[in-house]
Formats: C-alpha cells, sequence, structure tokens
C-alpha cells in the first residue's frame, strides 16, 4: 500500500511548489534518464549480439542494416539525448545558482531541452525506420552513399543532429547571455572583467604575482571556478556545434541533390581532409568539454562536500586554460592509421600534445583529491561515493587513451574494442555519469525543495551495481580488443564469445541499475510529480537563492 | 626491449595496463576508507611538482619508450626512404579487392610494402592471425588527385614470426561488406599471407 502510494504520490515532493527554474532543470533531466535507458538497452542488444550463438534475441538483430543502424543512434542517444541533457540541465541551473544572479531566459531554456529531445528521437527513427547506418564518424562519402542507404533516412537523421546542434546552440546563448549580464554581484562588472575571469586569465596573472613578488591580480576573481570551467567548456561546446553542423548542411546538400535526381560528384570532398575536419570538431566533445565540464564538476562537488576552498584554485584556474588550448590541438590522434595524415601532425598533435592530457587531468584528479583529504574526516555520503567512482573512471579511462594515442601501439588498436570499451565506456559511463550522478545528489534537495530520496538502500544498491558493472564492461570489452575484436564490426559466430558473455553481464548490471535508480527516483517523485514537472510552473523565479556553502554542512562527519 | 611481433607487446601492454588498473582502484578506495577517518594520517607526502613532473615523464617517456622498443614506429615513419623486399599493390570498389594477388607467400624478416587504395569508401586494411588477434592495419582512404590518379594508403610491415594471416577490412564502410543475414564478412580473405622461414622464438 505504502509502495503504491510512494509510485503515486512520491514522498513529500511537490511540483507546485518548484519555481520555473527548478522546474525546467528537471524536465531535462527527466529526459536525460529515460534516453540513459534507451541507450543501455541498445548498448545490451549489440553486446547480445557479439555473444554469438548463444544470443538470445531474434535473428533480425543480426542482420548488419538493423545491427549498424543501432550502432549509429547508440552514440546520437547517449551523447546528446542523455548526456548533453543532463549537463546543460545542471550548467543552466549551477550558473544562476552560483552566480547568484536569474538565469537568462527559461523559455530558451525550455527550447534546448525540447530541441534536443525532437532531433535524438528523429535521428533515432531514421534508424528505426530506414536504417540509416554511417554512423557516427560521419566518414565521407558513407553518409552521402545512397546506394546503401535510403535518401528519406539520411534527411531526417540530418535534420535530427541539426535540431540537436540548434539546442546546443540555446544553451550557449543561455549560459554566455546569463554570465554577462551585469545584474546582482556583477553590476559594477565590465565585460573585460567578467573576460578576463572567464578565460581564467585572471589566475595565471595572479600566479605571476605570486612569482614576481608583486600583490595579486585580483583577490575575489569575478566568476567562481566553476563556472570559469563551464564558460571555458562551453567555448569547445560552441566549435563541435559549428563542425557538426556544417558536416550536417554538407551531408544535406548532397542527399537533396541526389533526392532531385541531380546526384553530386561525392569526390569533390577530400575524405581525409574532411576526416580532420570532423575530428577536430568531434574531438572537442572527447577531449574538450567533456574534460572541461568534468574537472570543473569535480571542483565544485569537492568544495561543496567540504564547505572549504579548493586547494591551489590558481593554478586550477590557469590549467582550465591550458585544458581549452589542448583540446584545440589533439585531434589527430585519431588519424594515426590514416597514412595520408602529415608525419609531423601525428607526432606533434596525435602524440605529444595529447599526452598534455595526461597532466591537465590529473591534476584536476590531484586538486580534488587534496582538497578533500585537507577536509577529513567526513562523511561517505552518496555524493561523496559517486564523487570517488567518477575519479576512478577517469583515472581508468584517460591512460587507457594516452596508450593508444602513439603510434607504435595504434597500429594494433586502432578501432579495436580497447578504445571503445576500456577508454570511451569507462570515461562515459564511470568517469562522467559518476560525476553527474554525484552532482544529482548534491543538487537534488535545492532542485526538489528538499524532497525525500525514497530509498537509501536503492541508492547504494544502484552506486555499487553501476560502478562494478560500468568497469567490468570496459575491462572485458577492453580485453576483447586486445584480442583483436574490431569496434565497428559484425561478430555473430562468438569469436569473442567468453568475453562477450562477461561484457554482457556486467551490461545488464549496468541495466539493472538504471532501473533501480528510475525506481527511486519515480517513488520519491511520483507520477503526478513527474506529470507535475512538466506543467507550467506558478512561481516565474529564474534563479535560486540558497548559498552554496550550506551545503557543505550536511557533509560533516 | 624490443617487441618483435604486435602480440608480444599486447600481452605487455595488457600486464601492464592490468597492474596499472588494480593500483588505481585500490588507491582511491584506500583514500575513500581514509577520507571518513579522524585519525588517518597521510603515509606519503606528494609534493605537487615531483608529480606534475612524474606526469610529464609519463607522457613524454611513454612515446620515447615506444619508438625505441616497436620496431615499426621509425619505419612507419620513414617509409618513403625504405626499399622493401616485395610491394604489392592493388584497389577496393563496392566492397571488393580489386586487383588482389590471391595469396602472399613472405620469407621471414622480410620487409613489404602494401599501397591500398579506394575508389569509394573509407575502408581499412587489416591482417589477423587465425587466433583473431591483430597483426597491423591501416585506414584507406578513397580520393583522387589532380591527374586522376588514386590516393595511395601504403603502409611497410616486416614479418619476424611464421604464420597463416587472413585479410578484412577494419574500417566500417556500410552494411553492404557483408551477407544479409550478417553471417559472412564479404571482405574476408582467409589465409591470404603466409610467412615461412622462421624459427620457434620468431626471425631466421
Amino acid at each position: 500500500m505504502s509502495l503504491m502510494k510512494n509510485l503515486i504520490n512520491g514522498t513529500n515532493f511537490d511540483a507546485d511548489s518548484l519555481n520555473a527554474l527548478q522546474k525546467v532543470t528537471l524536465r531535462a533531466v527527466v529526459m536525460s534518464f529515460l534516453f540513459f535507458g534507451l541507450v543501455a538497452i541498445e548498448g545490451m542488444i549489440m553486446k547480445l549480439v557479439v555473444t554469438g550463438p548463444v544470443n538470445p534475441l531474434p535473428e533480425m538483430f543480426s542482420h548488419p542494416a538493423h545491427y549498424f543502424s543501432i550502432m549509429t543512434v547508440h552514440p546520437i542517444v547517449g551523447i546528446f539525448g542523455s548526456t548533453y541533457q543532463l549537463v546543460f540541465a545542471a550548467f543552466m541551473f549551477l550558473v544562476p545558482f552560483l552566480t547568484k544572479k536569474p538565469l537568462y531566459s527559461v523559455k530558451l531554456a525550455n527550447a534546448v531541452w525540447i530541441l534536443i529531445t525532437v532531433g535524438t528521437a528523429l535521428a533515432w527513427i531514421a534508424a528505426f525506420v530506414w536504417q540509416y547506418a554511417p554512423l557516427y564518424t560521419l566518414y565521407w562519402p558513407l553518409p552521402a552513399d545512397t546506394e546503401q542507404f535510403s535518401v528519406v533516412g539520411g534527411i531526417v537523421f540530418i535534420v535530427g543532429v541539426a535540431l540537436i546542434m540548434l539546442g546546443t546552440f540555446g544553451f550557449i546563448y543561455n549560459i554566455y547571455a546569463t554570465i554577462f549580464a551585469r545584474v546582482g554581484v556583477h553590476k559594477d562588472k565590465t565585460t573585460k572583467e567578467l573576460l578576463i575571469s572567464g578565460f581564467g586569465i585572471d589566475g595565471m596573472l595572479n600566479l605571476w604575482h605570486k612569482l614576481t613578488g608583486k600583490p595579486p591580480y585580483s583577490k575575489e576573481p569575478a566568476l567562481a571556478l566553476p563556472v570559469v570551467a563551464i564558460f571555458r567548456g562551453t567555448v569547445d561546446t560552441f566549435l563541435d556545434a559549428v563542425v557538426i553542423l556544417s558536416a550536417g548542411v554538407l551531408v544535406l546538400i548532397y542527399l537533396l541533390f541526389d533526392a532531385g535526381g541531380h546526384a553530386l560528384d561525392v569526390t569533390a570532398i577530400d575524405a581525409l581532409l574532411y576526416k580532420n575536419y570532423f575530428w577536430w570538431g568531434l574531438d572537442l566533445v572527447a577531449d574538450g568539454l567533456v574534460l572541461i565540464y568534468v574537472a570543473g564538476s569535480w571542483y565544485l562537488l569537492a568544495t561543496l562536500i567540504t564547505g572549504q576552498k579548493l586547494f591551489m584554485e590558481n593554478v586550477a584556474r590557469a590549467a582550465l586554460m591550458l585544458e581549452l588550448l589542448v583540446s584545440w590541438m589533439v585531434w589527430s590522434h585519431h588519424l594515426l592509421a590514416d597514412q595520408g595524415q602529415p608525419e609531423m601532425m601525428k607526432l606533434i598533435s596525435g602524440e605529444m600534445v595529447t599526452a598534455f592530457e595526461l597532466l591537465t587531468q590529473g591534476l584536476a584528479l590531484f586538486i580534488t583529491l587534496v582538497t578533500l583529504w585537507k577536509a577529513r574526516p567526513l562523511k561517505m555520503t552518496m555524493e561523496l561515493k559517486y564523487l570517488l567512482g567518477g575519479l576512478v573512471g577517469f583515472g581508468l579511462a584517460v591512460p587507457a587513451a594516452i596508450i593508444q594515442a602513439d603510434m607504435g601501439m595504434n597500429r594494433v588498436l586502432h578501432n579495436t574494442q580497447w578504445i571503445i570499451m576500456a577508454h570511451v565506456h569507462i570515461a562515459l559511463i564511470v568517469g562522467l555519469y559518476m560525476t553527474l550522478y554525484s552532482a544529482l545528489y548534491v543538487l537534488w534537495p535545492i532542485v526538489t525543495n528538499n524532497t525525500k530520496m525514497f530509498s537509501s538502500k536503492m541508492s547504494n544498491i544502484h552506486f555499487w551495481m553501476y560502478l562494478i558493472g560500468g568497469i567490468g564492461m570496459g575491462a572485458f570489452g577492453g580485453m576483447a580488443g586486445l584480442d583483436g575484436m574490431l569496434r565497428r564490426h559484425l561478430y555473430v559466430h562468438g569469436e569473442f564469445n567468453t568475453l562477450m558473455i562477461l561484457a554482457a553481464i556486467c551490461g545488464t548490471m549496468v541495466l539493472v541499475a538504471w532501473v533501480i535508480f528510475l525506481l527511486n527516483i519515480v517513488l520519491s517523485v511520483g507520477i503526478k510529480g513527474l506529470i507535475g514537472i512538466f506543467m507550467p510552473a506558478k512561481d516565474p523565479t529564474a534563479s535560486y537563492g540558497i548559498e552554496p556553502e550550506t551545503i557543505a554542512e550536511n557533509h560533516k562527519a | 626491449m624490443t617487441f618483435s611481433s604486435s602480440l608480444e607487446l599486447l600481452k605487455f601492454h595488457e600486464t601492464a595496463y592490468t597492474i596499472y588498473a588494480l593500483m588505481i582502484i585500490s588507491v582511491v578506495a584506500w583514500f575513500g576508507y581514509n577520507l571518513t577517518r579522524k585519525e588517518a594520517k597521510s603515509v606519503v607526502r606528494i609534493p605537487f611538482y615531483t608529480y606534475m613532473a612524474f606526469l610529464v615523464a609519463a607522457g613524454v617517456g611513454h612515446h620515447i619508450f615506444t619508438y625505441n622498443a616497436i620496431p615499426w614506429v621509425s619505419q612507419d615513419i620513414t617509409r618513403h626512404e625504405i626499399k622493401p623486399d616485395a610491394s604489392y599493390e592493388f584497389e577496393i570498389e563496392k566492397h571488393k579487392w580489386v586487383g588482389i594477388p590471391k595469396k602472399i607467400t613472405v620469407q621471414c624478416g622480410q620487409t613489404i610494402e602494401f599501397n591500398v587504395k579506394s575508389r569509394d569508401l573509407v575502408y581499412g586494411f587489416g591482417l589477423f592471425r587465425q587466433d583473431g588477434t591483430l597483426v597491423t592495419q591501416m585506414q584507406v582512404n578513397p580520393g583522387i588527385d589532380v591527374n586522376g590518379i588514386l590516393d595511395s594508403n601504403d603502409m611497410l610491415w616486416t614479418f619476424n614470426h611464421n604464420g597463416v594471416f587472413d585479410l578484412t577490412s577494419t574500417e566500417y564502410s556500410g552494411p553492404e561488406q557483408y551477407s544479409e543475414d550478417g553471417k559472412k564478412d564479404l571482405m574476408l580473405v582467409k589465409n591470404w599471407l603466409e610467412v615461412v622461414g622462421c624459427n620457434e622464438g620468431g626471425a631466421k
């Protein structure tokens, strides 16, 4: 009875008490976790197919057109539908919260989640209905290959991706318009001062002044460090959106001409040049905004959890600038197996600059750990557990990639399961999502007006199943990569059967963990509450006034 | 230390990374446990600049190590100055190898040049051992120069161990690489290259 009551009404959640900013944040969070479920199911389908004859799924899932359609939308749903939504929602809440200023536009924030949701759905439909499957890499001229793919499917897919990118531009505009708004604490700040702080130049100047024995350039920087990380990461988000959107427009032009009976010559576009351009943009997601956003999130979480100042804050500010510059120059590590790529680019961009990510991410890890250590003893709360999980995730995933970003290693690891499982999946599932779960647990009482979580046991089960499942799936997949299993290849004869069964078991743990998490959330807010989130807010306030320091009080042992 | 085959390198890599992974998980677990203890003391003090120097050394040292230990790195960089023992040039079009030798036999220690050109899509060129492990690979990009000649995708490889290797594309080029039911890789050429004349431990 009580369970039924919770299912309908939640614990003490009252959707009507939420203001406009809280509601728009929760809407995107709900959509993000629904897409996470979809992506977990897709992942499990692909894992089961490659287990070979023991695969219990209907035969159609093993058909190449079907299998690669799933593989095409899997990252679109996972990265844009789920991760982008969650990150954008968190940041559109955090920037007003940390700057103590209202969000520039709640309407625009609503448009962001709607555009990303519709865009992701369209891309998914294109793959499901028309089996459009050029994969997320869109290697030229495959996306314009109308002998293999339906023109209509391609157009729907590209329109979907374009909507996601438009939503992304909406997020970017909202973030910068909020940061640069000269209201509240920034009433007397100039745009120049905010820009200097946003790019971390004040941190660098503070370091320089310290070294030369001068007084600090800025005792109280205009922007808090996490806002600086959001500011910086959003530069990469913008550049990445420009590249993806322009590549999409190119594909769309070819598809439309084809549909009109006047097919254009695909050789007019140089495949290697296109690959460089596309990877430059795509890599800004993996090696740019993700790493910068994550570093910023770690700093925020460490300071909120401990209630103390960040250890070596000026170094952290300066390092975020370095991270941004590094992220623009590392794309060649994706082209180490391309023999036409100039050797110097492989050496400098692919190897040497890429190795700097070990430094920037290692620095973020160090600063976070020391900040936590200096504040001990701490209560092992859910947010702290997830934060440590996130640190483990990146501690495993970043070196896995640095190892492969090497001309010797790449020859035997390129395009294998090593990079997609031991690096990408561990970075995303364990590193990024654990960090996001930590942020979710920190922000939960603020965004939901102190709603009680239904069950801490369920939270703990979710944590352990997710952590073990995520690392296990990445590890077994990575081992299969070392055994020669390719990442974009269809194996239906059980070639890597044992490792794939083990990876599928771990993948199931991630999926079950998601079900438990979702159930816990639904039992906390109730179905009525869930519907209420999507109803118009009675309170149009676009900011939240709780002082961040109060969060730390809950973590003192 | 020198790796004479990619298999040796992969085994070394698997061991080294597994040790590292267990270590980082243990360190964070130990750290998490001690975060909750009032009496916990730092066992080691890691000076900031030493840690930074370690990260720089690890990042750069990794490449210096592989450059010296993996023979195909320097060979790849200087491949246009090296005269191979034999060269094979062929093309790919519509998921089919065009002009490919039926079978290649390589004497132990020979350096072979593979030059593969694509007439339509991005493909891959990969050699695999019978147990499925990867010997070597490269991407095969399409492209035509101003004179209408197909772009080259060339690599050198020195074979130091006996074996019979399969050939297939290592890059996705659409579902038509496979039969409709997915059971057959249409670009797979079984037993395409055989290396003979090596001792059991490798080389002549």
